[in-house]
């Protein structure tokens, strides 16, 4: 019982972190139709930029994340104005070539800046841990839960109720239509970027926190695609539901089973799901007469 | 039904009746060698309902994508003329513009396939008709504070008064996607007054509509234009309809303008019956056009 109990924490942690980054990629992929493979490497620039407000700046915490949302938001706006603005019309093979690239750039630079070493950073969350039902669990894990939730919802409730989120959605439904009722599908694009950027951070952060400031978070960042291909590409809920049972099966494969499995079970799963479920559990069936 | 009181007007335009609003100024659009428009003026007055008739493809939704920023003529200019509600004039060149910014300009409009945001409800679509109006940022509708929880409040009354307009009540919460063609229409042309439009575009809004929806969409049709005072730009291919319904009409053949004036002087044009009969096409309803006209023609000519 307590080790399912752990389980379930660390589980949940992970997929509630990888809800988050695959929020970034659903938001893009939505209102742009790009698949983002550079959505590891923003979790890792996040974190980064995150680290340098918060250790080499010095800044206070609240600050630090501040200047972190601040710059997230900058370099998702720049990397659309820059890089996939000048790509519109152009062939989806090509785009994603444009993010692939993109992808070893940010993370190029982030070590030519930064170096390979693991960065030392002070934990923000509070790392006790409390007794569950007999379990030992890191307080640290519980939290990851609880903000992540917290930030999921909030983005929920701005994609179903407010005028930008809906006209995020307007805009993923029917471009032209969105532009005669006065949207500007550039600035939805931008916003798009800007937010994946900013959630992208937020993941990075956490993700950090519990583990560590280096290199190996873009790495956590791929687990993305088996999330999205198992929610579905264009579904946010999907994300929450696709991050937690990847998560949850993640660490149930290497408690129950084989640790060394573990890195493997996720895209396991990604091949079953092309195969049985293409558009995942919560996707729109798109069907193209040729 | 005339009789309930509506607090917002929906007529956008501030300019006095019989004043000129739009002006087609020689406008040509050509996609590459073949040639959609060439040379078309005519003016649309403010209190109008302007129709744009003509032969299938003789280039009616061309001119109203050039009109509302969709295509760009590579000659020619359309301007519209705005008053602002202190009686400022402005004159905007259209065709500098691209569609979002037109659609700020209060220039509305309906599309001939349906194009409504289909995963929304339709009182999501209508909204969208009220994006222009709000002006609160990203970070105000994220916290829902103050101006954007107003503003939103204040927005859904103008739109509960369109449904109401337009009959949509039982509908409100439905996505679009799931509704039948009829209401769909009516939808699209509720999120365009939503805009309070200054000038509403309509392709074809009766199309594939039987009898009696075509009877409904020309009430509220005229509704709009009545009650409200917007200026309509119309295109359809019912003469019954649009002889009716119109005061001006604009008729297109091969991308020209062969007449252009009242629903009498271009029914008893000899360019305009020689565009419907001269034409060969197998189409149901040019046939059908062209017998509405001489139906009427001839009634006309019996007294």
């Amino acid at each position: 019982m307590s080790q399912f109990v752990s389980m379930l924490a660390y589980g949940l942690a992970d997929g509630a972190i990888l809800a988050l980054a695959a929020l970034g990629f659903v938001l893009i992929y939505k209102a742009t139709s790009v698949i983002n493979f550079a959505q590891g490497e923003f979790l890792l620039v996040g974190a980064y930029m995150f680290y340098t407000a918060f250790v080499v700046l010095r800044l206070p915490l609240l600050l630090a994340v501040v200047v972190g949302v601040v710059v997230a938001t900058v370099i998702g706006v720049l990397v659309e104005r820059l890089i996939l603005r000048p790509m519109i019309g152009e062939s989806p093979i090509s785009i994603i070539m444009v993010t692939i690239g993109l992808s070893s750039l940010l993370r190029a630079l982030v070590q030519m800046f930064y170096g390979t070493s693991v960065k030392p950073m002070p934990k923000i969350l509070p790392t006790g841990s409390v007794d569950i039902l007999g379990a030992t669990v890191p307080l640290n894990r519980l939290l990851v839960i609880v903000v992540a939730a917290v930030v999921l919802t909030a983005f929920t409730i701005f994609f179903r109720r407010s005028r930008h989120g809906i006209a995020m959605r307007a805009v993923a439904d029917d471009q032209q239509a969105a532009m005669t009722m006065g949207i500007s599908v550039r600035r939805i694009f931008a916003m798009a970027w800007a937010l994946a950027g900013v959630s992208a951070l937020i993941a990075g952060v956490l993700l950090a926190d519990i583990s560590a400031v280096d290199q190996n978070l873009a790495a956590f960042g791929l687990l993305v695609f088996p999330v999205v291909i198992l929610g579905g590409l264009d579904s946010v809920p999907g994300t929450i539901v696709g991050g937690i049972i990847i998560g949850l099966l993640k660490q149930g494969t290497a408690v129950y089973w084989e640790p060394g499995l573990a890195t493997v079970v996720p895209y396991v799963v990604l091949v079953l799901i092309l195969l049985v479920k293409p558009y995942g559990l919560f996707g729109e069936t798109r069907i193209e007469r040729v | 039904m005339l009789t309930r009181a509506y607090q917002h007007s929906l007529n956008g335009s501030h300019l006095p009746d019989g004043e000129p609003l739009l002006e087609v100024d020689a406008v040509s659009l050509r996609f590459g060698g073949v040639k959609a428009l060439t040379d078309i003026s005519f003016t649309v007055t403010q209190g109008h309902v302007h129709a744009i008739i003509g032969p299938n493809g003789a280039g009616k939704s061309s001119m109203l994508n050039c009109i509302s920023g969709i295509y760009h003529p590579q000659e020619g200019e359309i301007r519209l003329h705005t008053a602002a509600a202190d009686g400022t004039r402005t004159l905007s060149t259209l065709t500098k513009l691209p569609p979002h910014r037109i659609a700020r300009l209060r220039v509305a409009r309906s599309f001939q396939n349906i194009e409504l945001f289909s995963h929304l409800t339709v009182l999501e679509n209508l909204m969208l008709g009220r994006h222009i109006h709000m002006n609160h940022s990203v970070l105000a509708s994220m916290l829902w504070f103050g101006p954007a929880r107003r503003q939103e409040i204040q927005h859904r009354q103008l739109v509960e008064e369109v449904i109401d307009l337009l009959q949509l009540q039982a509908y409100r919460s439905k996505p679009v996607g799931a509704l039948a063609y009829g209401i769909q229409k009516r939808v699209e042309l509720g999120r365009a007054l939503c805009i309070q439009p200054a000038l509403l575009l309509l392709d074809e809004p009766m199309a594939g509509m039987n009898a009696e929806e075509k009877e409904d969409m020309a009430r509220y049709i005229l509704d709009v234009h009545e009650l409200a005072g917007v200026t309509v730009v119309l295109i359809e291919h019912d003469m019954n309809v649009v002889m009716d319904i119109s005061d001006r009409v604009s008729v297109l053949d091969f991308g020209r303008l062969i007449a252009d004036g009242t629903p009498d002087e271009v029914k008893a044009d000899p360019a305009v019956i020689e565009a419907y009969l001269g034409s060969e096409e197998e189409d149901a309803d040019v046939r059908e056009a062209v017998e509405h006209m001489q139906r009427l023609t001839e009634e006309e000519s019996r007294g």
